[in-house]
């Protein structure tokens, strides 16, 4: 059984540099397979998704990237404000994105200039895509998607970027942006929700990863899991690793261990080996603080290996493989 | 192979009257401007660093506690050199009100200021960070009270937005939305007609529809009063762009040997050459060295699957398989590196190793400038 049976929108966020849009895509991979079709969306712009499942650059319409193991479909979009705004536009007014209104808008600069005096209503527009996707109804009254999942902004915006009410309420009291935002805003604080963060076993991401969840539980937003991206394993037997920390590693015994498997020992060699055992070790100990303080947060946690290259299509699947293992899809 | 120059960056902190320390997000940018703010304090230069939502515990060792736009004095520098070190966070909607109330009349100022979307943007506006990074880069410079001022930049979706941010808001102020909504307080009725064509009643009913007739009214309003300050803006956004080119200006782009953050380093050497800003060169951080050369990985793992196989020493089989894993890396990294040269190879380059901590005391950033500014000295027999 999975730990998020309820959960209709992953959430992805964490740290720059660890790895959230990988994460992101492995867990829609792992969330489609066995036949689920999944979208994933980015918001940024960046293009992330595409290069990393080598697709051309994506758009606003709904594109299938990847076939899950066992027969799911992965689909993509990135979504820009400019569109969403047209979407909402003729969604909710009936306005054709080619029409004269539509246009004129667009001529104007009046989405440049709206998104730009008020970004939260940019946010509004990019979640609002995202939740449209996640209540949508295909024929038949099922749910369109199985589930959506979101790469998110990195974890020093993303309580900005979701809490869109708190945004814009100092902006529309009452009218039509308001009750979207409202709209939003009971989706992404309800049990179909969770928010999942991407860490290193490094201080600063493990630091910042504490203090999200502590800003995403004070505003309400529901937290889902840990993702400890890049974890290596230690290749020390655990007494040598303890030794070696304490400085006190059996160099002699090293010595005779390389000699055994033929090698020279001239001293340099030794000591340049010793160190590099050292300071594994050091880099050991610190993995396992940081290990002890994101247990603290009492959420499920996942552990993804650092694979020997950059991330390819084949490491996802591999990545999406582990994700199901551990139970998060 | 090409081999860069190598970067001398004490050189530059003992010439240059702004650093600009830019880069992707999670490469150790911050830590680099506050090594080589300090590393410029201790060599003997009045040294002040503007730092951008630094992590906690290395504000902390700045004695950083608050956001209050004011620098203030580190504690625990060497001045033996006549040089000191001041430090300060950003607040960015602070250094926003002080604009406006430089440059607007008291009346007009209070108006902005109360104003709903002047608070959004001001707090919010896409590039306002940047903006007001730049524009308190301008006022420290000015102010006369430094020798060399060090700007860490903001944590920015890419590397390159703080470069347009000035740029932006002057075009966001020139826009054509900005006009259209200025027209009526400008000249009463008449050039508000003329100004808008027919497509602009279909417009205002369906902006008026999808934002609520109090919106935009507040909205028209802002504009209005920030009509008065527009000349300001423009002036300060192109004034600092120019601080950005004039000399004693220098870019250290930030990097960390992993492809995503050296190709964001590539657009960003790339971008300054077309903006013909000055760039001293690259710093590669976190890098992973083998201090034993002369045993290969292919050999490092043989001889530990050889130990493997005749259950020998678990502890030498650990030993060599770490090695391995760690020339691999190193290889990883250099051709990464070796790549960026190679498109850009007169780009000064200087490595940084990688250490197992944070840095988080005045040591520790003293000990990352050393690395900086070049290798440590051989000791020398005694």
């Amino acid at each position: 059984m999975a730990d998020f049976p309820g959960v209709r929108l992953h959430v992805v966020t964490g740290k720059g540099g660890t790895g959230k849009t990988t994460v992101a895509a492995s867990l829609a991979l792992a969330l489609a397979s066995g036949g689920k079709k999944v979208l994933l969306a980015e918001v940024e712009g960046r293009q992330g998704i595409a290069q990393l499942f080598d697709h051309a650059p994506l758009g606003y319409d709904e594109t299938k990237v990847a076939v899950a193991a066992g027969g799911g479909d992965v689909f993509a979009l990135a979504i820009d404000p400019e569109m969403a705004l047209l979407d909402y536009l003729h969604m909710f007014y009936k306005l054709s994105p080619t029409g004269i209104p539509a246009r004129t808008l667009r001529r104007m600069g009046a989405i440049d200039f709206a998104t730009t005096i008020a970004p939260g209503l940019r946010d509004v527009l990019l979640t609002g895509k995202v939740k449209e996707a996640v209540v949508r109804r295909s024929a038949g009254d099922k749910p369109a998607y199985d589930a959506v999942v979101l790469d998110a902004p990195p974890t020093g915006r993303i309580v900005r970027f979701l809490n869109i009410s708190h945004e814009v309420s100092g902006l529309a009291k009452v009218g039509p942006i308001k009750h979207q935002s409202d709209n939003v805003m009971a989706v992404l604080t309800s049990p179909q929700t969770a928010v999942h963060l991407v860490t290193l076993l490094e201080e600063m991401p493990v630091q910042e990863t504490i203090d999200g969840v502590a800003e995403l539980r004070s505003v309400g937003l529901p937290v889902g899991g840990v993702v400890v991206n890049s974890v290596r394993d230690p290749l020390l037997p655990a007494a040598d690793l303890l030794a070696a920390e304490a400085g006190k590693l059996d160099v002699a015994a090293l010595a005779a261990g390389l000699k055994e498997a033929g090698l020279e020992v001239p001293d340099p060699l030794l000591q340049g080996l010793a160190t590099e055992a050292t300071d594994h070790a050091h880099r050991v100990a610190l993995e396992e603080r940081g290990r002890d303080a994101l247990g603290a947060l009492e959420r499920p946690s996942y552990e993804l290996p650092l694979l020997p290259d950059a991330v390819d299509l084949g490491g996802l699947y591999r990545l999406a493989e582990l994700l199901c293992e551990q139970g998060m899809a | 192979m090409n081999t860069a120059p190598r970067l001398d960056l004490d050189e530059r902190l003992d010439t240059a009257k702004i650093l600009v320390c830019c880069g992707s997000g999670g490469v150790g940018k911050t830590t680099t401007a506050a090594a080589l703010a300090l590393r410029a304090a201790e060599r003997g230069r009045r040294t002040v660093v503007l730092t951008i939502d630094p992590a906690r515990r290395l504000a902390q060792s700045m004695g950083l506690s608050e956001l209050d736009n004011v620098p203030r004095a580190v504690a625990g520098v060497d001045t033996a050199k006549g040089g000191s070190l001041d430090a300060m966070m950003l607040d960015m909607k602070r250094t926003f009100d002080e604009i406006v109330e430089t440059h607007a009349e008291p009346a007009k100022a209070e108006a902005i200021l109360a104003n709903p979307f002047y608070q959004a943007l001001s707090s919010s506006f896409a590039g306002t960070q940047e903006y007001m990074a730049m524009e308190k880069l301008g006022q420290l410079q000015a102010s006369g009270d430094y020798d060399l001022v060090v700007v860490d930049t903001p944590p920015t979706r890419s590397a390159l937005d703080f470069l347009d941010a000035p740029q932006r808001l002057t075009t966001f102020l020139d826009g054509r939305m900005i006009k259209i909504l200025m027209a009526p307080a400008k000249a009463g009725g008449k050039a508000y007609l003329k100004v808008v064509s027919v497509g602009f009643n279909v417009f205002t009913g369906v902006l008026t529809k999808i934002i609520g007739a109090s919106v935009l009214q507040d909205v028209s309003q802002f504009v209005a009063a920030l009509e008065t300050m527009f000349g300001g803006f423009r002036e300060r956004a192109q004034a600092t762009y120019d601080l950005l080119k004039a000399p004693g200006t220098a870019f250290v782009v930030v990097a960390a040997p992993e492809r995503d953050a050296m190709r964001e380093a590539a657009y960003f050497v790339e971008r300054l050459a077309e903006e013909q800003m000055p760039l001293a060169g690259l710093v590669v951080n976190r890098v992973h060295r083998s201090g034993v050369t002369s045993l290969t990985a292919e050999r490092s793992i043989a001889a530990a699957q050889s130990l493997e196989a005749s259950d020998g020493s678990p502890l030498a089989a650990a030993v060599l398989r770490l090695h391995a894993d760690r020339v691999l890396l190193a290889d990883r990294e250099q051709r990464i590196q070796a790549r960026f040269t190679s498109a850009h190879p007169g780009v000064a380059l200087v490595e940084v190793a990688a250490q197992p901590g944070d840095v988080h005391d005045l040591a520790g950033l003293r000990a990352v400038g050393a690395d900086l500014a070049g290798p440590r000295e051989a000791a020398v027999p005694a």
